[in-house]
């Protein structure tokens, strides 16, 4: 166990290290000089584009802008916004709450309708039951989000009147308010990854249904529905549980839309902003944040896959 | 014991190649090619657009701002008197093009890389996985948006952000595949017979991955195309007033009550053309790939 860390661990800070530089790397895509974009009218009077470089240090060879960049993002300094004027981490952890509840609400009605429609669809194989779920996991997964987003809203706030079409309420200010403004957005969210989860879970099911100790289950004479639920189940979801954990950090990328649509101040609304206002620091903290939440949700994968299945202990 | 009729012993199954029993298998399956079907329609769309648009899908009017649809307007006008049904039509060349070309450049960047990391092993192996890694460590969307944020805005760049972002899978893909391959018997004749490495990846890996390599790309189509519109929705991607699904969804959003079809049209054309990439794919997997038949 130990051991099996210390190489994953092996093979995540090299990752770090090549993600560091490329995401430092962005920069240098920019066409153009930084200083020039954030002088804007002053961009004539060299004696601020001056105090920009400096300040930025800009005027610095690369290696080291690099490196002085690095050391500070491994105390947890991301840099500062050049618009809002304030540290990115403090933006990042400001918005990260919403953009997790969202995520969290969305992952919940994937499971709950991804994994029951999986292992329906498995032990009704090749049944309109089947072929219904296999309809709704194809629809989910081809639905460009953002498109779902704007025909729920048509539908549920334009036409119904049911629900507010956008903003944000947080939970520790009204609790019904809040699930009121992010159950809309957190269905649409979750409708591409419940796809995923139930295609996954109809394939576990189905590996797991054809396995020997089903059959002599079976048998045995033990009756259905205790050998879907209690044998087949628990050895499909070993995968499932993983998958899911990674897909949780997809969830993540989705908000940005789903957030640009409903209004809702979170992370994905964070790096949209950031983008159209051109600061640069704050977008590429959220790459590097993500990118950091990503590696710690597969590390979480791995090890949840080694507590939901023993054979891998010894390993 | 009889002897077997001689019709039975010549297996007819070993006479087919095994891409005509492929095709086969697709043809078989009837939602792939209702799905082909629906590629081939949105492809002759595009590039036969200005035969199908109806108008100019950039010539504003006055007095026809916001109609609903009708025999004159199949989808209605937008907010600027625009024809949207000719407006889709042309919009498809964007989303397609986007799809296309960013796959293409995708796969020309990541196979050769993954297959050299896989042939080359060592330390060139381990440097271009870490790459790959720390590029899937980002998901995809939000690398498209970095990428596309930091190249500037205009379709050419959307189309290299998604290129770029969607390259590491294929990467991997190709990576795997190669050492597969290099396991095999026939790789290590061939490397016997004193082949190059450069000729064991084009001449004896590349054609034995194939299969695998059409099927993602397939399915990356598809998400290519849903990050196209994605980009171009947050106006990253093709710029106004040239039509694109993505960029006429965003400004349909400010006239939801007042003009809901602005919103339908080019959602359903995403929808759709994505739906179609997504049926073709798993069923190129189901025939290009027997073991992966349903069990």
């Amino acid at each position: 166990m130990l051991r099996w860390l210390a190489r994953r661990f092996a093979q995540i800070i090299p990752t770090l290290i090549v993600l560091s530089v490329l995401i430092f790397g962005l920069q240098q895509l920019m066409p153009g000089d930084p200083a020039l974009i954030l002088a804007g009218e002053e961009r004539g009077d060299p004696m601020v584009l001056a105090q920009i470089r400096a300040e930025l240090r800009l005027d610095r060879p690369l290696p080291e802008q690099y490196l002085n960049w690095i050391g500070n993002v491994l105390v947890g300094d991301f840099g500062f916004s050049w618009r809002i004027r304030e540290p990115v981490a403090k933006l990042i952890l400001q918005k990260l709450p919403v953009t997790f509840q969202l995520a969290s609400m969305a992952f919940i009605i994937a499971v709950l309708i991804g994994v029951p429609a999986g292992i329906l669809s498995a032990t009704r194989r090749d049944t309109p039951t089947d072929w219904i779920a296999n309809g709704i996991a194809l629809f989910g997964i081809s639905m460009p989000n953002f498109w779902l987003g704007i025909m729920m809203i048509l539908l549920f706030s334009v036409e119904l009147g049911w629900l507010p079409p956008s903003g944000y309420v947080s939970l520790t200010e009204d609790f019904w308010e809040s699930i009121a403004t992010t159950i809309m957005p957190a269905f649409v969210l979750g409708t591409g990854v419940a796809g995923v989860l139930m295609r996954h879970t109809r394939a576990a099911m189905l590996g797991a249904l054809a396995q020997d100790y089903v059959r002599t289950a079976r048998a045995k004479g033990v009756a259905e529905r205790v050998v879907v639920w209690k044998h087949a189940l628990r050895n499909a979801l070993i995968p499932v549980v993983t998958l899911g954990t990674i897909e949780f950090g997809r969830l993540l990328a989705g908000a940005v839309l789903t957030e640009q649509i409903f209004t809702i101040p979170g992370f994905g609304k964070l790096i949209v902003d950031a983008v159209f206002n051109r600061d640069y620091p704050v977008v590429q903290g959220v790459v590097l944040a993500t990118a950091l939440i990503f590696v710690a949700l597969s590390l979480v994968a791995d090890l949840l896959y080694m507590a939901v299945n023993p054979r891998m202990r010894q390993a | 014991m009889n002897a077997l009729p001689p019709e039975r012993i010549a297996a007819p199954a070993a006479r087919q190649s095994p891409a005509r029993l492929a095709l086969r298998r697709f043809l078989r399956h009837r939602l792939a090619v209702a799905g082909l079907i629906v590629v081939v329609l949105f492809v002759l769309g595009a590039a036969l657009a200005p035969l199908i648009a109806t108008a100019d899908p950039n010539a504003t009017s006055w007095s026809a701002i916001r109609r609903a649809p009708s025999a004159t307007y199949f989808f209605g006008t937008d907010e600027n008197g625009r024809d949207v049904f000719s407006r889709v039509i042309w919009g498809a060349r964007a989303s397609l093009a986007a799809g296309f070309l960013s796959v293409a450049v995708a796969l020309f960047i990541g196979v050769p890389i993954g297959l050299l990391a896989g042939l080359a092993g060592g330390w060139v192996d381990a440097l271009i996985s870490r790459i790959a890694d720390a590029m899937l460590s980002v998901p995809f969307l939000i690398l498209a948006i970095a990428l596309a944020a930091f190249l500037g805005p205009a379709l050419e760049n959307a189309m290299i952000a998604i290129a770029i972002s969607a390259s590491p899978v294929f990467v991997r893909l190709a990576r795997g595949m190669a050492l597969e391959a290099k396991a095999t018997d026939w790789v290590e004749a061939a490397r016997a017979l004193g082949n190059p490495p450069w000729r064991l990846g084009l001449v004896h890996v590349l054609p034995n991955i194939i299969p695998p390599l059409l099927v993602q790309a397939t399915l990356s189509i598809a998400e290519a195309i849903i990050a196209e519109a994605s980009l171009s929705f947050l106006g990253l991607g093709q710029q106004p007033p040239a039509p694109s699904w993505g960029s006429m969804l965003n400004s349909a959003q400010r006239f939801l009550t007042q003009a809901p079809w602005l919103a339908i049209f080019p959602g359903l054309a995403i929808f759709l053309v994505v739906l179609a990439f997504n049926l073709v794919g798993d069923g190129l997997r189901d025939a290009l790939d027997p073991r992966s038949e349903k069990r």
